[in-house]
């Protein structure tokens, strides 16, 4: 166990970590501001891989295939959105049924299981190899730190518009929201395509990252963002009330995760074991605030409860 | 200002929970009413204002508010002539925005809601002047999150948030009945005020007879979906609790038994 090995690693994960952290902020969009556990992203993750490096290998710009991977996003969020809204199923259901039809999808695009790129021949935005030894503007960390940054500063506006108001109002209270004349099943809509949206340039990103589209890299995708999520949340939560420090902590929670990742598989986890470690991370982090309400509340903090009064 | 012409309203048709919760149910309401209605439980009264609010829509009949027909409009889409105040505080306001943010969204009821920037300066000085009114000192704390408040300054709240864009129709679904008794009395009488202020055609459910009585131009009692009594005028304002009790007993054909609805 040589320290030197894991911090040889560490500008790598940080780049990992913050790719993800685009997944991690689409998600908190979802799960945070529209209450909806939307499971489409372990589908729309690869979609925006492979699209982007199927239209690369067809001589594509790069930025042209990442907006289209974006593009390619927002209607597998569409999707979900219309099996909820318009065919009235649940939820959880309607993500899992557009992950499972995502599936066939991602295999039609790429027309097999897994479609490299090579980065000496093509133009790449990011790449593994553009971590150590290259101009700092180059580099991916650097690239992809900007790129979130304009992404929250765009986000961050958006949710402050009218539109994006309703957004927040509808995933806080549905009644409320149409007794406003809030169109929620609109705004459902919309807010599950721009978080897939997001996390089809995540996978753009994360497939040139690493070379590679592969049909299986979305797998557990949720659980990552989650995780993500949640870590950004019960570390920087008391710093970052603001709309959008809250999102930077999302991604910074998620470089977290996959430094701690990368820090175990140094003590010696076996890579086939990390999903199974990345879900119990999520569950114990999920049962916290449960548990906390549930053996800790002293009965003297109870008065003037928020919820009650 | 609000027509209900012949409808009906049956819940879960053809199963052994089959109920009729508007049956023919027909009721007008002139320009500047204030219509107090009491009923016991399962008298049709919620369902009336979810029907009139399009909550799910009618099996049979027409509503027109300002003789346009919604009959066929989505909830959303009806929220354009209507302000609504609930029975439970929490379905008003969303908890997790601020005091400002809410009638922000309220000040945009029936307009488009488009990428302009959600509250502005001028707006955020008009809601103070107006939150003022209420005398609960919310004026100072506008960007506190709603979940924050109380039932009964929630409650005040979403009555200022309905009267915002000023409404053909303000409908109160027993807005005072989370409530104590002191709150309660509060809210009531900034509902008066805010009723009074902008000439608004009032519906309001309650369970306490007496404020049935005290309040409103106008007094209907549901029972199994239908109006049994309808009071307006000199006669309305000559009204007793004991009054409405005997005229029940005749319209129903039975004591008057409910205690909830004496009592409130």
């Amino acid at each position: 166990m040589n320290i030197a090995h894991l911090l040889n690693a560490m500008p790598g994960t940080i780049a990992q970590g913050l790719i993800w952290g685009i997944t991690a902020i689409g998600i908190y969009i979802t799960y945070r501001i529209l209450d909806f556990a939307d499971l489409t992203v372990d589908g729309s993750l690869c979609t925006g891989g492979a699209v982007c490096i199927m239209m690369m290998l067809s001589g594509h710009n790069v930025f042209i295939s990442m907006f289209v991977a974006t593009l390619a996003g927002m209607l597998t969020g569409l999707a979900t959105g219309l099996f909820h809204t318009f065919m009235g199923i649940p939820p959880i259901l309607s993500g899992i049924l557009t992950q499972l039809g995502l599936y066939s999808v991602n295999l039609e695009i790429m027309g097999k299981a897994n479609q490299a790129i090579n980065v000496d021949k093509y133009n790449l935005l990011v790449s593994l190899r553009y971590i150590k030894n290259v101009a700092f503007y180059k580099n991916t960390i650097f690239i992809v730190a900007i790129a979130t940054l304009l992404l929250v500063i765009a986000l961050y506006w958006f949710f402050g518009t009218e539109l994006g108001c309703s957004l927040r109002a509808t995933g806080c209270n549905g009644n409320m929201s149409r007794a406003q004349g809030i169109n929620t099943d609109f705004a459902k809509v919309l807010a599950l395509m721009i978080s897939n949206g997001l996390v089809g340039l995540s996978g753009a990103l994360l497939a040139q990252y690493q070379g590679f589209s592969d049909i299986n890299m979305g797998r557990g995708a949720i659980v990552i963002g989650l995780a993500a999520v949640i870590i950004g949340e019960a570390l920087f939560g008391r710093i970052f009330r603001n709309f959008g420090f809250k999102l930077i902590g999302v991604a910074l929670g998620s470089i977290l995760y996959y430094m701690v990742l990368q820090t175990v598989m140094w003590m010696g986890a076996k890579p086939d074991n990390l999903k199974l470690f990345s879900a119990l991370i999520v569950a114990i982090f999920l049962a916290i605030p449960y548990w906390k309400g549930k053996y800790l509340s002293k009965p003297a903090l109870k008065k003037g409860g928020r919820t009650n009064a | 200002m609000l027509e209900i012409k012949n409808v009906t309203k049956v819940f879960n048709p053809g199963t052994i929970n089959e109920k009729l919760a508007l049956d023919n149910f027909s009721l007008t309401l002139e320009d500047g009413d204030f219509v107090t209605v009491i009923g016991g439980n399962g008298a049709g009264k919620s369902t009336m204002m979810n029907a009139i609010a399009g909550v799910w829509p009618v099996d049979q009949g027409q509503i027109l508010i300002d003789k346009v027909d919604v009959t066929r409009l989505p909830e959303h889409k009806r929220a354009r002539f209507l302000g609504r105040v609930f029975q439970d505080p929490m379905t008003g306001t969303a908890a997790t925005m601020g005091i400002e943010e809410n009638l922000a969204l309220a000040k945009r009821r029936g307009h488009r809601r488009t990428l302009r920037t959600g509250i502005n300066k001028k707006e955020r000085e008009e809601y103070k002047e107006l939150l003022k009114i209420l005398g609960l000192g919310l004026e100072n704390r506008l960007t506190t999150k709603v979940g924050l408040l109380s039932g009964g300054q929630r409650q005040a709240l979403t009555l200022l948030m309905a009267s915002l864009q000023k409404p053909k129709l303000l409908l109160l679904d027993e807005h005072t009945a989370a409530l104590d008794p002191k709150t309660a009395a509060k809210v009531l009488e900034t509902t008066e005020y805010i009723v009074n202020k902008d000439h608004l055609t009032t519906l309001m459910i309650t369970h306490n007879m007496k404020d049935a009585i005290t309040h409103g131009n106008r007094l209907i009692m549901l029972m199994d979906g239908k109006i049994i009594l309808d009071i307006k005028g000199e006669e309305k304002k000559k009204l007793t609790v004991s009054d409405l009790m005997r005229k029940f007993e005749e319209a129903s054909g039975e004591a008057f038994a409910d205690d909830k609805a004496i009592l409130g």
